[in-house]
């Protein structure tokens, strides 16, 4: 349909939307389709790169050197990601709910419940070093005040249980964001409906999970999308506390880490750009299907109710 | 409300892909500005100051550079100001490679010995320096570490080699009336009699870090039962294999300190047990020479050292006396004239010299004798008469594939004194990932 009128090109739309296109493709999807480009190169003897089709994701899922890598940085990412969603998002509810009900001293706790948030991660890993370090920590005489001495160990450094602490320890840090955006969520919602159940009789549970929780359903769904790629991104923490070999024997190894160790290298080790583009593949292929299944699954069903 | 959910949805994806796809940015640590001028400065007029930065992984050695070895230099050269700019040892390769190819990295480099800086050179990140004046006051011996395979090229001035050892609380001895182990039996004898009084830590080290556990552990009493260099051409010739008894040995003795080791060992990091040594709670700590000049600033007590353990009194002893740390130039460095300047003092008597007592525990390559002034620096040289010196097995042509024999052996070391894999075990994994991709040259 043409108007009678022609209209003059609408350039300020351009103007405005310029300045983040031009950003976003320079520093987005430029490197990460470059990235996805270098996956399917492997550098020569002669230092050029040579095109070698999906060898690297061949290499990947078969070699004997490669496949137990990922294998195992794959189930511990997903150690990483169960435990954030079993601890670190129920107790975000949990928090928020208290948070948003009546109470004394709400603001105070929300800003220190956040605080390990803001905190950088060094900060993070070299704190939990020192309070769980079975020479200087404070854990074990805790425990032993209180008579569970006996139930100290090296968390850290034992195959068994370092990824679960290290898990928790970032659970420890970022429980300030579920709890936020579910505190955010939660007083969003009106007194009204919150009152007619209440003269419906529900009883303070009731309310809770039949009028608030269905409520705030949609940033249920964006907490666990968040915490999904988070997780599946991570890499700092591990860093920090085991190094990249992320020790004791590739216990807490995880897609970041081999990435890191991959794709720059570790002391005699050289990198290897094109394998390290590989996982950053795979990394970004898993983190896209999970952003898919939300989208498509979660996202379309969930009824959101004008308020 | 719909569409702002869409809209998040959408943001989120969006971050999904910028952070998954992306490479990380590198971990770049602390660097003064002058490490990237806006504009490269072409060759600076006469008088006009250059600052060349030196990238190292001896962090432990900052004040020595800054208030020592680098004044010494500008002195001479009051042209050149120099910056000595550490990173992490862990990190030091990882961050160095990235900060090459970023092309960002420091005029001078560090060099680790053999294949890790050969590749640099064949990438071309190392400038050749066969003809820098002083090149020729290093014999054969401490320049291979740094040349080519076929000798043709050197890219690395040498600086110095280190030796493993044990050092051990003379107080402790002392008072336990303890004698310095020469033979397994004793050392054993000695680590119970510790563990019985109770008063220290018989065994001071962690596996945390893991590389102490291959460092520290096993280069170090392993060439005993390897016969050092012997050993290691031979598995280098593909005669001897992990699997043999003398590598299986050492990991055994290694699976044996677990019970002498600090409570919690296994998150015991390596800055911890230098702490827990030098604060006068540990007896015994299996180390090198490195470590001299910050124990003797740190401890409060008389140091001793002993050779790593023998089986029968009067064997033929090895020690681990590795050519470890070496200075290459920058081939992208922007002032190419003054970092040779800089390299031929290096290759100097006059910097052997400082260095060499500066930092006790490093010992110089220089073909001229320095004399040290250090007790227990001249006790790590003197064992040279005594011993037959070797270098640790994973750094010469064995490093050169993947898996990383060195990784493998810092892994594998730490999970048998943890007690997770048996010695035997960590041998067959050792052997199988070397047999992956190497093929034992005649």
């Amino acid at each position: 349909m043409i108007t009678s009128k022609s209209r003059a090109f609408p350039w300020h739309i351009v103007v405005f939307l310029a300045p983040a296109a031009i950003v976003y493709t320079l520093f987005m999807t430029y490197p990460l389709l470059d990235s996805l480009r270098l996956s399917f190169f492997a550098i020569g003897p002669d230092n050029r790169e040579y095109f070698v089709g999906l060898h690297n994701y061949f290499l990947l899922f078969t070699d004997s050197t490669y496949a137990p890598r990922f294998v195992g940085a794959l189930k511990n990412n997903v150690v990483f990601f169960l435990v954030h969603m079993l601890v670190q998002n129920p107790i975000g509810l949990i928090l928020a709910a208290l948070l948003s009900s009546e109470g004394w001293g709400r603001k105070f706790y929300r800003t220190i419940l956040f605080m390990p948030t803001v905190l950088s991660y060094v900060i993070i890993g070299f704190i939990w070093n020192l309070i769980l370090s079975p020479l200087w920590g404070v854990t074990e005489s805790i425990l032993k005040a209180i008579g569970l001495g006996a139930l100290f160990r090296p968390w850290l450094g034992l195959e068994s249980t370092a990824l679960v602490t290290i898990s928790l320890i970032s659970v420890w840090q970022f429980v300030g964001i579920p709890m936020v955006l579910f505190y955010a969520a939660l007083i969003g919602i009106p007194e009204e409906l919150v009152e007619a159940a209440r003269v419906d009789g529900a009883t303070g549970w009731q309310i809770f999970w039949r009028v608030k929780f269905p409520l705030i359903l949609p940033t249920v769904g964006i907490v666990g999308i968040l915490t999904f790629v988070g997780n599946f991104n991570a890499f700092d923490l591990i860093y920090t506390i085991k190094g990249a070999l992320a020790g004791p024997n590739f216990a807490t190894d995880i897609m970041g880490t081999l990435f890191y160790r991959t794709f720059f290298g570790q002391q005699l080790q050289l990198g290897n750009p094109t394998m390290g583009a590989t996982i950053a593949a795979m990394m970004f292929l898993i983190i896209l299907s999970g952003v898919l299944i939300y989208m498509f699954l979660w996202q379309r069903r969930i009824q959101t109710i004008e308020m | 409300m719909r569409s702002k959910v869409w809209i998040l949805a959408t943001v989120v994806s969006a971050l999904a892909i910028l952070l998954s796809a992306c490479a990380k940015p590198t971990p770049a640590p602390t660097q003064p500005p002058a490490q990237q001028p806006t504009q490269p400065p072409a060759q600076p007029p006469a008088g006009e100051k250059v600052t060349l930065i030196i990238e190292s992984w001896r962090n432990d050695d900052l004040p020595i550079w800054q208030d020592v070895i680098i004044p010494a230099f500008e002195k001479k050269y009051p042209n050149i100001h120099v910056i000595f700019s550490p990173t992490a040892p862990a990190d030091y390769n990882g961050v160095l490679n990235s900060k090459l190819e970023a092309g960002t990295a420091g005029d001078l480099i560090t060099c680790r010995p053999f294949d890790a800086s050969l590749k640099l050179y064949e990438k071309g990140y190392l400038a050749p320096l066969n003809d820098l004046p002083g090149m020729e006051n290093f014999t054969d011996f401490a320049k291979t570490a740094w040349s080519t395979d076929d000798m043709s090229v050197t890219f690395c001035v040498p600086m110095a080699s280190v030796i493993h050892g044990f050092f051990y609380n003379k107080e402790a001895f002392d008072k336990l009336g303890l004698q310095e182990p020469v033979t397994w039996d004793e050392f054993y004898q000695v680590l119970d009699k510790i563990k019985a009084d109770g008063t220290y830590i018989p065994l001071v080290m962690g596996t945390a870090d893991m590389w102490e556990a291959a460092t520290m552990g096993f280069q170090n009493i392993g060439p005993n039962y390897w016969k050092g260099e012997e050993g290691r051409l031979a598995l280098i010739r593909g005669e001897a294999k992990f699997t043999d008894e003398p590598y299986i040995k050492t990991w055994q003795q290694l699976a044996r300190w677990r019970d002498y080791l600090p409570p919690g060992f296994e998150s015991v990091k390596y800055p911890d047990a230098q702490a827990l040594f030098t604060l006068g709670k540990g007896a015994i700590y299996p180390t090198g020479s490195w470590e001299i000049a910050l124990f003797e600033k740190q401890a409060s007590f008389p140091l001793g050292i002993f050779k790593p353990p023998v089986e029968k009194a009067g064997d033929q002893c090895y020690i681990s006396d590795h050519v470890d740390i070496a200075l290459g130039m920058n081939a992208a460095t922007k002032h190419p004239e003054e970092a040779r300047i800089f390299l031929s003092w290096v290759a100097s008597a006059e910097f052997a010299d400082l260095y060499g007592n500066a930092l006790p525990g490093f010992f110089p390559l220089h073909s001229t004798p320095v004399e040290l002034k250090d007790p227990l620096a001249q006790e790590f040289v003197s064992w040279r008469n005594e011993c037959k010196s070797t270098i640790r097995n994973s750094y010469h042509i064995l490093s050169r594939g993947e898996p990383n024999l060195e990784n493998e052996l810092w892994r594998v070391s730490a999970a048998v004194i943890n007690g997770t894999m048996t010695p035997e075990q960590a041998a067959q994994e050792i052997q199988a990932g070397l047999d992956k991709w190497y093929k034992p040259r005649p």
